[in-house]
């Protein structure tokens, strides 16, 4: 990845615009994420394009800014902590005297309260899962050298 | 006036030829996404809005800047191979039973059809009245098939996982030398 992001740095508009546009990039990943049971998308679709942000930036501002803000290790912890939540959630409401992923007894007074917010913590997991398994991927090929 | 469907059908076919056609690399993975951009158009207008959505991050996304990233490894010019006629032959074998397989698929859109038929309109009755949601593929992928959405992010985490362990050499802890 050495030779683009060289070339790229010193474009002038690439930068502005994109120092612009990584804000807004990121809170639509959020709205993506929080809203999934409202509109279109959902966890999947919010870690990806939470991500694109960030590999914007990389590509832009070079990999190792970019493993400056995101270090090795938030990624590969996020990874694993996004599906350890999602079992969690599961095993919780087997601990509830539910089935396992049942949400409906995660609050003990609203079925549909805990139904949503059981949807709400899997789609978090989901999502945490995707985009830093997402970025790890691009550090591992943008981390690469050329043979 | 030709419907849009036909117009992006079309684009996707020519982009689908070049890309074959082209040994110039970059241009090649620049055009993939291109391609992933109009199958999203293509499933916006069949009102698969979440999948348009996946295929645009993903397809036309991620995946691009990927395929830039492992260019930069290695040459941009394909190199010059005689023409061979037999993965032509199957290619168009295969193309051709596809397409005498979707002779056969209910119409488009078609309320009878069996998919139509068996679960769906459970799921369709029930989003609503359960869960007080209206996507219905978040009450899906969240809690009918739950154990399923557990089971891919599983997935999408081997799959890092594995990338990991097989790409990501040059990284060593703090202090050690990186080449």
């Amino acid at each position: 990845m050495k030779i683009p992001l060289m070339r790229m740095r010193e474009k002038l508009v690439v930068r502005v615009v994109s120092r612009f546009f990584i804000p807004f990039i990121l809170l639509f990943g959020l709205y993506v994420q929080f809203h999934g049971d409202f509109g279109p998308g959902g966890g999947f679709q919010a870690g990806v394009i939470f991500t694109s942000g960030f590999v914007l930036y990389g590509l832009v501002f070079g990999l190792e800014n970019l493993q400056r803000v995101v270090p090795w290790t938030v990624v590969e912890s996020g990874a694993s902590l996004g599906l350890l939540l999602y079992g969690c959630v599961g095993i919780a409401s087997l601990f509830l005297n539910g089935n396992f992923l049942d949400y409906k007894v995660l609050d003990a007074h609203d079925a549909m309260r805990g139904l949503h917010l059981g949807i709400l913590l899997i789609e978090l997991g989901v999502g945490l899962t995707v985009s830093a398994s997402m970025l790890a991927i691009f550090y591992a090929f943008a981390g690469r050298r050329a043979a | 006036m030709i419907p849009i469907e036909f117009l992006l059908l079309a684009f996707l076919a020519v982009t689908a030829v070049v890309i074959a056609r082209l040994d110039y690399l970059f241009a090649a993975a620049m055009l993939t996404g291109i391609f992933s951009l109009l199958s999203a158009g293509l499933f916006t207008l069949m009102d698969a809005v979440d999948v348009a959505f996946t295929e645009a991050a993903v397809g036309a996304g991620v995946s691009t800047v990927l395929m830039l990233g492992t260019l930069s490894l290695t040459v941009r010019e394909e190199r010059e191979r005689p023409l061979r006629i037999l993965p032509f032959v199957i290619v168009f074998l295969t193309g051709g039973a596809l397409f005498l397989g979707t002779l056969e698929m209910p119409a488009y859109g078609d309320p009878a059809a069996t998919i139509h038929q068996y679960l769906a309109p459970d799921y369709i009755a029930g989003t609503e009245a359960e869960f007080g949601i209206p996507n219905i593929v978040t009450a899906i992928l969240g809690s009918y098939r739950a154990f399923d959405t557990l089971g891919e992010t599983a997935v999408i985490f081997t799959a890092a996982l594995g990338v990991m362990a097989l790409l990501a050499s040059g990284r060593g802890r703090k202090g050690e030398e990186r080449k």
